[in-house]
């Protein structure tokens, strides 16, 4: 395994970025790469799993959440940049039958 | 460039690249007699499901025609059937379906034979007689326009979305492009990705049928009244940073590769020589998307994972293809490649893309995959939407 700490941002509209190294811990930097190859460095909030993703950007509670360049869910409470963004902040917003129904999904075509 | 590979020509123009007996309950009332056959008798694999009995017309149907086209498949040389007599499934349909395609078939009924023990002799006698009828016949070569790829992603994690599944992505575009076809389903997975599908389908009927196949899920997803988190994405997913289904799905996709997609195949629908890309309507759950696939005619399965899946199907070889660099190494013994090495930046997608498409070319001559090899093969069950009564 590469000793760099890592993370990967993979759309240029995402605002999350994936971290692949092990051990991450609150305070740690790591260094945030995007496709063509810039990188930044950014200090860590919280304890990061391996594959789990930190924001790249505030985003604000309610703002969509954006990774593959596409909605994943939307933020429950304000969220800094470089803090851990899993189910704790994120929610999803398909499959939810604890929601009240929102009416026919209209579809492009 | 074309490529060949040694495979079995069967009576019906398919080409399996294995030669297996099947022995097939139409019932799961049949399953402990058949169970009994399969260990008795080399050269035979059980398709041990739970359906074909009390349940609603439409899915009895359903059993009875994916169980014909389980039979029908390339990879099988000849089937056993094992009624017990008093089914739902129309075993007789089964059977001659089956014997249509020009292989041997036999029939077993175990209320008419006496009971357990006297079809159990009567079926490993019937076994023995296939098995010793198909297991000389030879492979031959044949060209790569001749194979059905099926493709899924389970145990997934972040590395998924980004190593795995492009590989598997890679190896679906070149087949397309060699006249190959490929099928991708997990239909839950589409949800937060389907506009991405809708958007590479040739015409606006396959584009609605994809919005349809995603609106059916998310309902019945939907109808316990409950988050869909825990079902899917599930806890394996979360705890490996997959934060909800939309994240699940777009990485998902992503092995659908990217050409057109030419259709929407029902559960037990069958490819039928059709080429090109197309989904097939199913849930992620392995048993019953690998049946779902295996009965579409598909010779093998190329499997992506990031937290480790072992599962395999009967008669349709898994490769499992491992996006996770920390998974490859705990798990060398299941996982047949490793596409962490993209993760690590050792290496390309097409660089590991290639690798793959060679080993998808080594098992369709008769490599084995580490799933058979351990015979971890009875990930099995059809996927039925009603009741059981």
């Amino acid at each position: 395994m590469s000793e760099q700490k890592l993370a990967l941002h993979v759309n240029d509209k995402d605002n999350v970025a994936t971290i692949f190294a092990n051990g991450i811990r609150s305070g740690d930097e790591v260094v945030i790469k995007d496709k063509n190859g810039h990188t930044e460095t950014v200090q860590v909030l919280g304890n990061v799993p391996y594959g789990h993703k930190i924001a790249t950007c505030d985003i604000p509670k309610g703002a969509q959440i954006i990774k593959y360049g596409e909605e994943i869910g939307v933020a429950t409470r304000d969220i800094q940049k470089g803090e851990y963004v899993h189910v704790h902040n994120l929610d999803s917003m398909r499959g939810r039958g604890d929601l009240p129904e929102e009416g026919e999904r209209t579809h492009e075509l | 460039m074309s490529y060949e590979f040694m495979g079995y020509v069967r009576p019906d123009g398919q080409v399996g690249c294995r030669n297996h007996v099947a022995v097939i309950p139409s019932v799961t009332c049949a399953g402990d007699v058949a169970s009994a056959v399969t260990r008795q008798v080399a050269g035979t694999v059980g398709y041990f499901h739970h359906q074909g009995c009390c349940q609603l017309p439409p899915d009895l149907d359903r059993v009875t025609e994916t169980l014909i086209s389980l039979g029908c498949s390339p990879n099988v040389g000849a089937a056993l059937v094992v009624s017990l007599g008093c089914e739902g499934t129309d075993t007789e349909r089964l059977v001659e379906s089956i014997r249509k395609t020009g292989k041997p078939v036999r029939v077993i009924r175990i209320q008419e034979l006496g009971g357990v023990s006297a079809a159990i002799k009567a079926g490993i006698d019937a076994a023995q007689e296939l098995v010793m009828e198909i297991s000389g016949l030879q492979r031959t070569p044949v060209g790569i326009e001749n194979v059905t790829m099926s493709i899924k992603c389970g145990a997934s994690d972040t590395t998924s979305g980004m190593a795995s599944n492009c590989v598997i992505g890679y190896v679906a575009d070149k087949l397309v492009d060699l006249g190959a076809a490929v099928i991708f389903g997990e239909t839950t997975e589409f949800l937060g990705g389907e506009h991405l599908l809708a958007r590479r389908a040739v015409n606006q009927d396959v584009a609605r049928r994809i919005y349809e196949i995603v609106d059916n899920m998310e309902r019945r997803a939907r109808s316990l009244g409950c988050d869909m988190r825990r079902g899917q994405p599930t806890p394996g997913n979360i705890e490996g940073g997959l934060s909800s289904i939309e994240e699940k799905s777009l990485g998902a996709i992503v092995k659908s590769g990217s050409r057109p997609i030419q259709g929407v195949l029902d559960y037990p629908e069958r490819i039928a020589g059709r080429k090109g890309l197309w989904i097939k309507d199913t849930p992620g759950r392995e048993p019953e998307i690998l049946t779902g696939m295996a009965a579409s005619g598909a010779q093998f399965m190329m499997f992506s994972t990031g937290r480790g899946a072992p599962q395999g199907f009967p008669t349709m070889p898994v490769l499992k293809v491992c996006g996770n660099p920390n998974t490859y190494e705990r798990m060398k013994h299941d996982m047949d490649l490793n596409a962490g090495r993209i993760i690590t930046g050792e290496k390309s997608i097409a660089e590991v893309g290639e690798e793959a498409f060679q080993a998808v070319l080594a098992l369709l001559s008769g490599k084995q995959t580490k799933n058979e090899t351990l015979g971890y093969h009875s990930s099995i069950d059809i996927y039925t939407m009603g009741p059981v009564i």
